[in-house]
């Protein structure tokens, strides 16, 4: 154990960065250039990959959407009008592309972006791939459910990966390679054949290593993805309902 | 960035559920309930070398509102040392960050499980009791259940009848005391309350829950629970729950509390379920050894505090409760009677 008190007004956690809904409101223009990038990186390959299974759109056509999308986000203000209250940023950013792809289409646009939005890079070859990876039920994906369960797996797919990233980076910041390649071999990779006595065998060393390391891993990739949805959410209420939607808790 | 397969998706949040329990005493065995604010794992303690059950947050951080609901439920349940309670044994925060805390690992079933083993109405009655003994007990040291249901009480294989899940515990403050005094002087439970229990620290607890926030199960939680007025409720409103609780006993029927008039059932327990279950707190036992006290007199063949009898029930019940002696001398004065029938001949 860790610790025997409970203090009233702390947290042995660092204290979280604002969340984007905040820190878009912000007067500070970096800090809203900041938050801003943190939701792209966050959305980006959810909205592209909806856009194409959606609205059925070229993979071309999703990309201009993509972009567009975000670049009026930030031009519009959207971010403004969203009310943790009545509803999940999620729900919200999906609801958000619809009203614009349909409002592209009425208008008749299709316009060549990419000036104005955060600096994230779209990696939209990759998606594209992952799309073709992702296993969709052709009789199911026309549904609203269907749509909005399919968001939801992308996003948790996105706020994983983004999480697994940033521990990636952890892992090398503090020369802790093999640990993530531990991981890597063990936790991302799903192959039920390998073992935590193969993993011994292979980097030669201790078992007690591998558990110590996997642990470690974990407990990392868990804190991370907590603190990166934390930022994504509008409300606490709405980081509670979200983290347990992303880790499938109800679903246990 | 590294496509995470469904799979992976998966193995990431098996892997990330389970609590790290390094550093800490205790050996990860199985999962076995999930509840809306964490989990609760079976686990070794490897000092002692015994089974505990574990119950951990989802969420790290100890200064939240889950982190003091779970802390305080630790500690309501360290201050209830009753054979009825759940024994707490440890409380801290992991490595992850998450608040947990140990208790007896209890080994039998849910009541609502064991209920279909138990055939007879006394016997049913007799574990009422016990339930009844350990919510007297809460009541006396100032606590108040809030979710009596048939899934928070267990029963173990010895037959020992534990009341489990205090998360949604009460601890009533002065004002509530003074205020129950005052509604019903001498009788409501709360007065019987250790001051040195307040003194230390507990208090903090009890503004938790909130003024209107609504909190319980429907057909056990009582009108004012579910009203959300929280700072009027005292032990009435577990009352309430009893009276559904033993609704259900008598039953077997888990939708008995919810639709009551549609259970039939012997009238004196019935009145003692419709006196436990009133609308009004005020029309229910004032404390929980006056309902006991109502169930114990019927398993007497006693008459009962909630129900007027008319002359027949009165001698139903009569006969009832010395059925044996009435038999033995109707069949002696049978016997008389026959004699005399046959020595006339």
């Amino acid at each position: 154990m860790i610790q025997e008190e409970f203090p009233s007004g702390g947290d042995r956690f660092p204290p979280t960065r604002r969340s984007v809904i905040e820190a878009v409101r912000s007067i500070d223009a970096e800090e809203r250039e900041s938050a801003l990038e943190a939701l792209c990186a966050a959305y980006w390959r959810p909205v592209y990959k909806y856009i194409r299974l959606r609205w059925n759109r070229a993979p071309d056509a999703a990309q201009d959407l993509t972009q567009g999308f975000f670049v009026e986000l930030l031009e519009r203000e959207l971010l403004d009008k969203f009310d943790a209250k009545k509803s999940r940023l999620r729900t919200y950013l999906r609801l958000c592309v619809d009203s614009f792809v349909m409002n592209e289409d009425k208008a008749g646009r299709r316009q060549k972006r990419g000036g104005n939005i955060p600096h994230v890079a779209l990696d939209f070859s990759a998606a594209e791939e992952e799309l073709g990876a992702t296993v969709i039920d052709p009789t199911k994906i026309a549904s609203p459910e269907s749509l909005e369960e399919f968001f939801e797996k992308e996003w948790v797919r996105g706020l994983f990966t983004l999480a697994v990233e940033e521990l990636r980076e952890l892992c090398i910041a503090r020369e802790r390679e093999r640990t993530f390649h531990l991981f890597e071999a063990y936790d991302l990779q799903g192959n039920e054949k390998i073992s935590y006595e193969q993993l011994s065998n292979e980097y030669g060393i201790p078992l007690t290593d591998v558990t110590n390391a996997l642990a470690w891993a974990r407990r990392e990739f868990r804190k991370i993805a907590l603190e990166r949805l934390r930022e994504l959410c509008g409300s606490e209420e709405e980081f509670h309902r979200e983290a347990r939607v992303a880790f499938g808790w109800d679903a246990k | 960035m590294k496509f995470l397969s469904d799979r992976a998706l998966e193995r990431l949040r098996d892997a990330t559920d389970l609590p790290d329990l390094s550093g800490t005493h205790y050996r990860l065995l199985e999962r076995i309930a999930r509840g809306g604010m964490g989990v609760v794992f079976t686990a070794e303690d490897e000092r002692l070398q015994r089974r505990v059950a574990l119950k951990v947050l989802d969420l790290p951080g100890a200064a939240g509102d889950l982190a003091n609901r779970l802390i305080r439920e630790a500690r309501v349940l360290a201050r209830l040392e009753h054979p009825g309670i759940v024994p707490v044994h440890d409380v801290g925060t992991l490595a992850d960050g998450r608040v947990f805390y140990t208790m007896k690992f209890v080994e039998g079933h849910r009541l609502d499980q064991h209920i279909e083993s138990v055939a007879s109405t006394p016997d049913r009655l007799r574990i009422f009791l016990r339930i009844c003994d350990a919510v007297a007990f809460a009541h006396a040291r100032g606590v108040l259940h809030r979710d009596l249901k048939p899934a928070n009480i267990m029963v173990g294989p010895f037959g020992e009848v534990l009341v489990m899940d205090w998360g949604l515990a009460k601890i009533l403050r002065e004002k509530n005391r003074i205020e129950a005094r005052v509604v019903d002087p001498g009788q409501t439970i709360v007065e019987k309350q250790n001051r040195s229990f307040e003194s230390d620290g507990a208090l903090q607890f009890s503004a938790i829950t909130q003024h209107g926030m609504v909190m319980g199960t429907p057909g056990y939680m009582s009108p004012e629970q579910a009203r959300g007025d929280v700072e009027h409720l005292d032990a009435r409103s577990d009352i309430f729950s009893l009276g559904a609780l033993l609704r259900f006993l008598l039953t077997g029927n888990p939708e008995a509390a919810l639709a009551p008039s549609a259970t039939r059932m012997d009238k004196s327990l019935a009145a003692i379920c419709a006196k436990a279950s009133a609308t009004l707190p005020s029309g229910r036992y004032s404390n929980v050894s006056e309902l006991a006290l109502d169930v114990s007199r019927y398993l007497d063949g006693l008459a009962v505090a909630a129900h007027q009898e008319t002359v027949f029930e009165k001698v139903g019940r009569f006969y009832r409760r010395y059925r044996f002696f009435i038999l033995l001398i109707a069949a002696y004065l049978a016997m008389r009677v026959l004699i005399l029938i046959f020595m006339r001949r």
